[in-house]
């Protein structure tokens, strides 16, 4: 596959692993943001490639670890209302919320349906005029653009009986939320490259400039992995702070327009619940007042309960990088995959999750 | 939530409505629908990132290769070295 | 110590209820097996655990198996559910390194469905049972109401005569030993989820639905000591594995480079999110022999065309007991873990 392949090229990897090793001189710890790459660096062993003096810590880069507990009881409570057709992407369905997921839904007789686009749930719902279609809306700012596009068209198109239950977050307020942590031990980031395709990187260089850190937007590939931590390390030994752009094959600085256009007339910023972390300001999106009617807690007249992430879980902890998973008095006892008590371990991406899957190795490394 | 795929525009549905805009892409064999609403300047043979059924933008290929300049320099360098000029 | 058996996790509920992840091949459905099938029906057949049972019926030895086919698309391209109701039991009967015989076959029939798909489902079984050299002996046919049986629901049961001496299954694989993959990943899975997800091929995507005993029986006349033999279906290759690593409590390393998966079914694997280790297949199976009659195993396998591609794809090892590690193909390693249930599509 074109634009994949090339990055997954051994002699490549093995040519910037050793750049790497040559040029790390200190101890540095670098965080990767997005699921996607911790995804690519678990798959693909990568850490066994790097120098013991590269820490990579997973930041709270799944948007399914990030969504509130309370979010997920509303999908669960509309799922199992019988005029609704839940829709999700796949990796929503595993996430327990206070008590059940919506695979717990969907075993109880809730009509829950995973979809790979949300225009897949515009259809269902043109297709159902006589059921409720609700759109699970989570992601980052990668995403935007596609829901944003599904209640605009909705919207165009009059199609009343389509709702969106929204859960998006922003990367920037999230990064500079774990940079204000009194105990952050992050030096530089690997910033998203997709969530960069969209919003492009300006609002990254703020936050260098203010904290001192490089931050390199990476992809998700390999070899592109490879190359952020490699040109985040030649920055931090030379003691520069700035954005760089690693993924320029499919980022600009200024991003895609058009896609910010359509996220900016349907979504405003919010302020937003972090699972594990708390409240950060400003770092959501919700529907514009002219789109309102579009957000599902309206449709289905769904009121803000509090709800509660059991004592042990320290995901807000491991999230931010601050603890490692194996950290946790819980961890692979009262917390397992099976038995999750936090989101971090139910995502495939979710560090919890990453680490139980491939803990022995990093067991036996440490 | 940032899988997306590289793949080649095969074919193309005008539409004078822009967010209607659509196309064939393929990846690796593989043709699915995408929608070009957000990249009015891709055209027939592009490379296209899709995220969700949208491409998100048309992969530059010059940049493309640049690691692989760099590589390839880093290589000759490092063969400079070790005949230790 | 946590316990290394882990993957896409599934929260368990209290456990009041079964869930779509207990039957998907993976961690969950070995836990209900363990927890209410094995203590209820324990005997030695049962305990070794492998695709079917190995008894001794007066002075002969059998294999007797049994399988369920509720497959949603019915029909998908390569094949339908009739095609899987037959190779599957076939399959599971070679895999025990016995010549497939008799298949019974009940049917449970939804209400509503068309005589005319039910012919063709009749008829492709027929073809595939003749095809595999069995004769389908007895059966039996329910009709349930409308709605309760998504069309057809196929049981088939299967009795093999095993001919050799060998003791086929998980108990007689070594440290050691290679692992030899039949061919090509995924194409099953992906044909069905093509038609679910709408996809759409340059050139189609075909099950890979096939009888797998005319490649054992070569190895077998061959004289091949095969320790072991497993088709790689529901929840694929990484499942399969994962259950004799665990079974046996032997480490097994795979290499990312010398597993085979075509082009297209790659490609539809990255955009769906998926793994191809984990999809499903019906005409793959994986062999574990002496490593000294590994490349003797590859070269009879290549001389059939449902086998093409056969490899020598790993090996097991005394470490780490009970896990499987891959060497990915830019040199690290990773723990591919069982999953808890089926896998979903990620876009993350």
């Amino acid at each position: 596959m074109k634009y994949v392949d090339e990055y997954r090229d051994p002699a490549a990897a093995s040519r910037l692993a050793q750049e790497i090793r040559r040029a790390a001189r200190h101890p540095w710890t670098i965080m990767e943001i997005c699921g996607g790459q911790t995804h690519t660096i678990m798959k693909s062993g990568l850490q066994d490639l790097l120098p013991a003096e590269i820490t990579l810590v997973h930041g709270p880069g799944c948007p399914v670890c990030v969504t509130p507990i309370e979010l997920i009881d509303k999908a669960v409570e509309i799922a199992s209302r019988p005029e609704a057709i839940l829709c999700s992407f796949g990796d929503m369905l595993r996430v327990p919320g206070s008590g059940r997921s919506l695979f717990d839904a969907k075993a109880s007789g809730g009509d829950v349906r995973i979809v790979y686009s949300p225009m897949d749930a515009l259809k269902l719902a043109r297709a159902h005029p006589e059921r409720q279609v609700v759109f699970f809306a989570v992601g980052f700012e990668t995403t935007a653009p596609a829901n944003a596009m599904a209640v605009w068209q909705a919207s165009r198109e009059g199609i009343e009986n389509f709702s969106a239950l929204v859960a998006h977050v922003l990367v920037p307020p999230a990064i500079e939320a774990i940079l204000q942590s009194s105990n952050c031990r992050v030096q530089a980031f690997l910033a998203p490259g997709h969530v960069c395709t969209v919003m492009g990187y300006r609002e990254y260089e703020p936050l260098a400039a203010r904290y001192h850190v490089p931050v390199v937007v990476t992809g998700f590939e390999p070899v592109d992995l490879l190359e952020g931590v490699s040109m985040a390390v030649a920055q931090l030994e030379a003691g520069r702070a700035e954005v760089e752009n690693q993924y320029s094959r499919a980022v600009a600085r200024m991003g895609n327009q058009p896609a910010q256009q359509r996220v900016a007339e349907v979504f405003e910023v919010s302020d937003r619940q972090w699972r594990g972390i708390g409240e950060i300001p400003a770092s959501g999106l919700r529907l514009r007042e002219p789109y309102r009617r579009f957000d599902a807690c309206e449709r289905f007249g769904l009121l803000a309960a509090g709800a509660r992430e059991p004592k042990e879980c320290i995901s807000g902890l491991v999230l931010q990088g601050l603890k490692k998973p194996y950290e946790c008095p819980a961890f692979g006892g009262q917390c397992t995959p099976e038995r999750p008590l936090g989101a971090p371990m139910v995502s495939s991406e979710g560090a919890c999750a990453a680490y139980y899957q491939y803990g022995k190795r990093e067991h036996a490394r440490n | 939530m940032c899988l997306a795929v590289p793949g080649k525009i095969v074919e193309i549905h005008e539409d004078a409505d822009p967010t209607l805009r659509r196309a064939k892409v393929d990846f690796a064999g593989v043709r699915k629908d995408v929608s070009l609403a957000f990249t009015p300047e891709a055209v027939h043979g592009d490379y296209v990132l899709v995220h969700v059924g949208f491409a998100l933008n048309v992969v530059d290929e010059e940049e493309a290769h640049k690691v692989f300049e760099h590589l390839k320099q880093m290589g000759e360098l490092a063969d400079l070295e070790e005949s230790g000029s | 110590m946590p316990e290394i058996n882990l993957s896409c996790p599934v929260p368990l509920p209290a456990g009041d209820r079964i869930l779509l992840a207990h039957g998907g091949g993976g961690k969950l459905m070995n836990q209900l097996i363990e927890r209410v099938f094995l203590p209820a029906f324990s005997n030695p057949a049962l305990e070794c655990r492998h695709d079917g049972a190995t008894l001794t019926v007066g002075g002969a030895r059998l294999a007797f198996t049994t399988d369920s086919y509720v497959v949603h698309p019915m029909v998908f391209p390569g094949g339908n559910i009739g095609d899987l109701a037959v190779n599957g039991t076939v399959n599971d009967l070679a895999m025990c390194g016995a010549r497939p015989l008799y298949l019974s076959s009940g049917f449970i029939l939804e209400e509503g469905l068309e005589t005319e798909t039910l012919c063709r489902v009749v008829e492709s079984m027929r073809l595939a049972a003749q095809a595999a050299g069995v004769s389908l002996v007895t059966g039996d046919t329910k009709v349930v109401d409308r709605g309760k049986a998504d069309g057809i629901f196929i049981n088939t049961a299967g009795i093999g005569l095993v001919e050799h001496s060998l003791s086929i299954g998980p108990q007689s694989v070594q440290p050691g030993d290679a692992v030899i993959l039949s061919g090509d990943l995924g194409a099953h899975g992906v044909a069905i989820l093509s038609v679910r997800e709408g996809l759409e091929f340059e050139a189609p995507i075909v099950s890979d639905t096939a009888p797998l005993w005319a490649p054992v029986e070569a190895l077998l006349k061959a004289g091949i000591e095969i320790h072991c033999l497993r088709d790689l279906t529901r929840g694929g290759l990484a499942s399969t594995l994962n259950e004799i690593a665990g079974t046996r409590q032997v480490g097994v390393r795979i290499r990312e480079v010398d597993i085979p998966v075509e082009d297209a079914v790659r490609g539809a694997c990255e955009i769906l999110g998926l793994d191809p280790l984990y999809v499903a297949n019906e005409g793959r199976f994986a062999a574990f022999v002496p490593a000294v009659q590994a490349q003797r195993t590859v070269e009879i396998l290549a001389q059939f065309p449902v086998c093409n591609g056969a490899i020598i794809a790993g090996e097991v090892v005394e470490d780490a007991p009970g896990v499987v590690v891959l060497l990915s193909r830019i040199g690290g390693n990773r723990v591919v873990d069982m999953l808890s249930g089926e896998q979903l599509p990620r876009i993350c």
